[in-house]
C-alpha cells in the first residue's frame, strides 16, 4: 500500500523535499506520528491535513495510492 | 511656464470628471461587457457592489487596480502604512515620489485617475476592534490583504459576526493562497471561515512574515489579481467561485492544489458571537506569546558584541542572508533550536534573528530551559536594524 505525501510552503524547509511516498500507513493519525518522528520539527508547525484534495478533520483511513497534503498557515502580503 | 503647466495638469483631472457620461462608460468597459456571460447586467451589479480591500500592499495593489477598473462602484481601502522603498518591488502603484506618503490616500488618488467612474474611500488607519466593525459593516465582500495573523484573525472574526463574505489571499516565498469564506455555496453547504483551517493563530517564530522570509515580487500580483477575480465572479454570478476551496499556487513550477474545506462544529467556540465579545478581544495577544523583557537595543549590543565572555547566536535559517560582520556568532536556527539548547555554555547570552521576533521565541525556550541561571537577551529589531544603523554612522 502506497501514500503519496506533499507538503506546502515552509513545512518544504523542514522536509527538504515538496513529495515523499510512503508505504504501510493505515490511517492519517499514525502518518502524522511516523512523519513527527522523521522530522521533529513538524511538531512545532501548524498545517491542515487533506486526503485526496479534502480537508480531514478527524483520523481518517488511508487507501491505497491515495494522496496527502499538509499544508501550513501563510501570512504575508 | 512650468509652474503653470503643473497648475494646468493638477485642474485636467476635475475636468475629466465633469466629461463622464453614460457613453463614456459604455466604452471604458466594453470589452467586458461584450462577454455573454458578463454582459450589461454584470456591470450593473459591479458599479452597485461595494468592495472594502484591507491592507493595500503586495495583494492589496493589484486587486484595487483590477476592480476600479473594473467598474466596482464603490471601493473601501483601509491601511495605516506608508509607502517606503522597499514596498515598491510588489506594490506597483506606488511610485518612488510616493515613498513617505499614506499609502490608502496614495493609492485613492492613482486609482480615481485611473476610474473617475468609481466613488473611493480611503481608511488611513489600522483596523483594530473598536473600528472594525463599523468600517466592514459599509461593505458587501472584503477583500484581506493584509500581511500578518492578527489581522487576518480580527478581519475572519469580524466577517463572521457581520456575515460578510470575505475573500481571503496569502503568500510565503513563491506560494501563495486563495479560498472564499463566509459565504454560502450553490450546494448550501455550510459557510467555512478561516478558523475552520487554523483554529488558533501560530505563535510568533512558528511562521515567517514578508519581511523575514521574503517574498517575488510577481507572486502576491497573481495571488491580489486572483482576488480580485473571485470578487468579479461572486458579484457578477458568473464561474465557479473558490467557496469552501483553498487553493494554492506555485510561482515556481506553476503548480495548482485546490482542496475542498468543511465546515467544523468545534469552530463556532473560538469566534466572538456579539460585538462586545469582538470589541474585548486581543488579536496582538494570540499572535504573540513572546516575552518583550529579553529585548536589548542596538546601543547596548553594541556595547557587549566584542565581549569574549558573550555568546551571540543568530537563530536564523542557514540560507538566510545577509551575514553580519565586525562580530563573531554561532548559528543555531530555530526548527533545530530546541534540541540544541544544552550545547549553549556561556552565562550570557544574546540572540538575533532578522527582525528581532523568531529571536524573542528562541529566549523564551532558553528561559524555560535555563531560567535565571543564564543572562538572556535578544536584539529588538534584528539584525536587519542594526546593519541599517551601522551603515548610517
Amino acid at each position: 500500500m502506497k501514500i503519496n505525501i506533499l507538503f506546502f510552503g515552509q513545512l518544504v524547509d523542514i522536509t527538504g523535499t515538496d513529495k515523499i511516498l510512503v508505504e504501510n500507513m493505515n490511517d492519517t493519525d499514525s502518518l502524522v506520528n511516523a512523519l513527527h518522528e522523521t522530522y521533529p520539527v513538524l511538531t512545532q508547525s501548524k498545517y491542515l491535513i487533506s486526503v485526496d484534495k479534502k480537508i480531514i478533520e478527524i483520523n481518517t483511513l488511508l487507501a491505497d495510492n491515495c494522496t496527502v497534503a499538509l499544508l501550513p498557515p501563510f501570512s504575508g502580503g | 511656464m512650468p509652474i503653470t503647466a503643473q497648475l494646468h495638469y493638477c485642474h485636467l483631472f476635475p475636468e475629466d470628471k465633469k466629461m463622464k457620461s453614460e457613453n463614456t462608460s459604455y466604452e471604458r468597459y466594453q470589452r467586458q461587457i461584450i462577454l455573454k456571460e458578463f454582459g450589461e447586467t454584470g456591470q450593473q451589479k459591479l458599479l452597485q457592489s461595494k468592495v472594502l480591500v484591507i491592507g493595500a500592499g503586495g495583494l492589496g495593489c493589484p486587486a484595487l487596480q483590477y476592480l476600479s477598473a473594473a467598474g466596482v462602484g464603490t471601493i473601501g481601502i483601509v491601511d495605516d502604512d506608508m509607502v517606503s522603498i522597499s514596498n515598491l518591488h510588489r506594490q506597483p502603484l506606488y511610485s518612488t515620489f510616493d515613498i513617505g506618503f499614506s499609502k490608502a490616500e496614495k493609492a485613492k488618488h492613482s486609482l480615481t485617475r485611473l476610474n473617475p467612474d468609481i466613488t473611493i474611500y480611503a481608511y488611513n488607519e489600522r483596523l483594530t476592534t473598536q473600528n472594525a466593525l463599523a468600517i466592514i459593516e459599509k461593505f458587501d465582500i472584503i477583500i484581506d490583504g493584509t500581511d500578518n495573523f492578527a489581522s487576518r484573525y480580527l478581519i475572519n472574526d469580524a466577517c463572521v459576526l457581520l456575515n460578510k463574505t470575505l475573500v481571503y489571499g496569502a503568500v510565503s516565498q513563491f506560494e501563495g493562497q486563495v479560498a472564499i469564506f463566509n459565504s454560502q455555496n450553490k450546494n448550501g453547504d455550510a459557510p467555512v471561515n478561516y478558523r475552520d483551517l487554523f483554529p488558533t493563530p501560530p505563535k510568533d517564530g512558528e511562521v515567517l512574515n514578508c519581511a523575514e522570509a521574503g517574498v517575488l515580487g510577481v507572486l502576491p500580483g497573481i495571488i491580489g489579481t486572483m482576488q480580485a477575480n473571485e470578487t468579479i465572479k461572486l458579484i457578477t454570478g458568473i464561474g465557479k467561485p473558490l467557496i469552501n476551496s483553498l487553493l494554492t499556487y506555485n510561482a515556481l513550477n506553476n503548480g495548482i492544489y485546490e482542496i475542498s474545506l468543511l465546515a467544523k462544529a468545534t469552530t463556532q467556540s473560538l469566534l466572538p458571537n456579539t460585538q462586545a465579545a469582538f470589541e474585548a478581544m486581543n488579536y496582538n495577544w494570540l499572535c504573540s506569546s513572546a516575552n518583550t523583557r529579553f529585548e536589548i537595543d542596538i546601543a547596548t549590543f553594541s556595547q557587549h558584541k566584542n565581549n569574549p565572555d558573550v555568546k551571540i547566536i543568530d537563530v536564523r535559517e542557514l540560507n538566510e542572508q545577509p551575514i553580519p560582520s565586525g562580530f563573531q556568532f554561532k548559528r543555531i536556527p530555530l526548527s533545530v533550536f530546541k534540541e540544541n539548547t544544552a550545547s549553549i555554555e556561556n552565562e550570557t547570552v544574546i540572540l538575533f534573528c532578522q527582525s528581532g521576533k523568531r529571536s524573542l521565541q528562541a529566549a523564551q525556550w532558553l528561559f524555560d530551559t535555563f531560567g535565571e541561571s543564564k543572562k538572556i537577551y535578544s536584539l529588538k529589531g534584528g539584525i536587519l536594524n542594526w546593519i541599517n544603523h551601522s551603515s548610517t554612522q
